[in-house]
């Protein structure tokens, strides 16, 4: 398949297609956790809960590892991961952070400060990616 | 015959919502959010408007990833602020103009934009935080004071309806609120963005420049800004800045050349920079 044209972007999963069939059980048992029935089923039994969702082991381990990045590299998308991340008790701000390999504080201060710059941040090759 | 003679541009972010709700505007993170406001919330008393078109996405709220509509337009009598994992916002149940809904629905599949019509929905922070920031706190034992007509844009899943399918479904919907008999008062809002980026490494994303472009063109040059690319916003907005493209139906529904009424700008709120504006047909 050819290159996608978004995907020289770094630090960057653009949840197209592709990603949402592959993720797509994954997606699925993080929005379930919308509801307060689902989250205190997955509470009380996280393993017979994830049961119902036939994802792949990978998947499923990244979940129990709270994996944030490896989620979404396997097709989660961050709509959907942060309800898992608010059944945590995580704040989306402290998500963010979590994500982008930063301390609580420091991504705070950058986004009070004007937020991260696009400048060096456009392309992979920047990033010394390919 | 019903008209539509105001658009406004408005970010949604659910942080907002959630300092409202707590009461914390007052606060020095929130001021600077809320000063902006404050004008628009005058000149929303002045307009008074009976019915607000408002084109928002959903986040996974009323379509998780089985059902993916790209356009889908509330035609339910009433719509429920949704639980979205904390608790339903404290705000009013959202009530509809049904029969122009109706009418909206029917006049754009003839018009050739096949939109799914939605007869139960429940409605999330994209469509509350714009009402909510637009009109102050509204207890949710009272009413909006306008009737509601929401159209949810798929934005969560690659890809988003191009800015010039947005832009020309905003024509569509002027035509079809034009060509109905009651004499209404519509206004529509535009709303998310502005940039930033929730996701990975790259989170925290904001391009004030970039926005700050967006903001001019969205005023000056709409068939312009309407041809942007998807990837520029990806790349230059943020992989979540590509809710802009929601405004270009806002935008599309008012004259070429409008008069701008009202900007504000902030950085930030949460992850997010806020972006708003206020636009005026000449002849309103």
């Amino acid at each position: 398949m050819t290159k996608k044209e978004y995907e020289d972007i770094p630090g960057t999963f653009v949840f197209d297609a592709d990603r949402s069939r592959e993720g797509y059980h994954l997606n699925m048992f993080c929005i379930s956790l919308g509801k307060q029935v689902n989250r205190d089923a997955f509470k009380a039994d996280p393993e017979a809960y994830l049961d119902k969702y036939p994802m792949t082991a990978d998947q499923r381990a990244a979940i129990l590892a709270r994996d944030w990045n490896e989620m979404l590299r396997l097709g989660g998308n961050i709509y959907y991961t942060s309800k898992l991340a608010a059944f945590d008790g995580i704040t989306f701000q402290d998500l963010a952070a979590m994500m982008s390999g930063m301390e609580r504080e420091e991504y705070r201060a950058m986004m009070v400060n004007g937020g991260r710059s696009v400048e060096g941040n456009r392309y992979k090759s920047e990033w010394g990616e390919e | 015959m019903a008209h539509i003679k105001a658009g406004v541009g408005v970010s949604h972010v659910p942080a907002i919502g959630v300092a409202m709700d707590q009461g914390i505007t007052d606060q020095p993170y929130w001021q600077p959010v809320f000063e902006g406001f404050k004008k628009s919330r005058e000149w929303m008393k002045e307009q008074n408007p009976d019915v607000i078109f408002l084109v928002y996405n959903d986040h996974c709220t009323a379509f998780d990833a089985s059902c993916i509509p790209t356009f889908a337009l509330g035609a339910a009598a009433e719509f429920k602020p949704a639980d979205e994992g904390w608790g339903p916002r404290p705000v009013p149940v959202v009530k509809n103009h049904q029969k122009l809904a109706s009418h909206i629905a029917q006049s754009l599949i003839l018009d050739e934009f096949d939109i799914t019509i939605m007869n139960e929905m429940e409605v999330d922070h994209g469509l509350t935080v714009p009402l909510s920031v637009m009109y102050g706190e509204v207890d949710k034992d009272d009413e909006w004071p306008a009737l509601v007509i929401p159209l949810a844009v798929n934005v969560v899943q690659y890809p988003a309806p191009t800015g010039n399918r947005c832009y020309n479904l905003g024509k569509a919907i002027r035509r079809a609120v034009e060509s109905f008999d009651e004499d209404l008062n519509v206004m529509i809002f535009g709303t998310g963005g502005m940039s930033h980026q929730l996701q990975y490494k790259r989170a925290g994303l904001i391009n004030a420049d970039w926005d700050q472009r967006f903001l001019d063109l969205i005023a000056e040059d709409p068939v312009y800004a309407s041809q942007i690319p998807h990837v520029e916003y990806l790349r230059e907005a943020g992989s979540e800045g590509v809710e802009l493209v929601m405004w270009h139906v806002m935008r599309g529904a008012l004259d070429e050349k409008v008069k701008e009424v009202h900007r504000h700008y902030h950085v930030p709120a949460s992850n997010t920079a806020v972006g708003h504006i206020i636009l005026e047909n000449e002849a309103a």
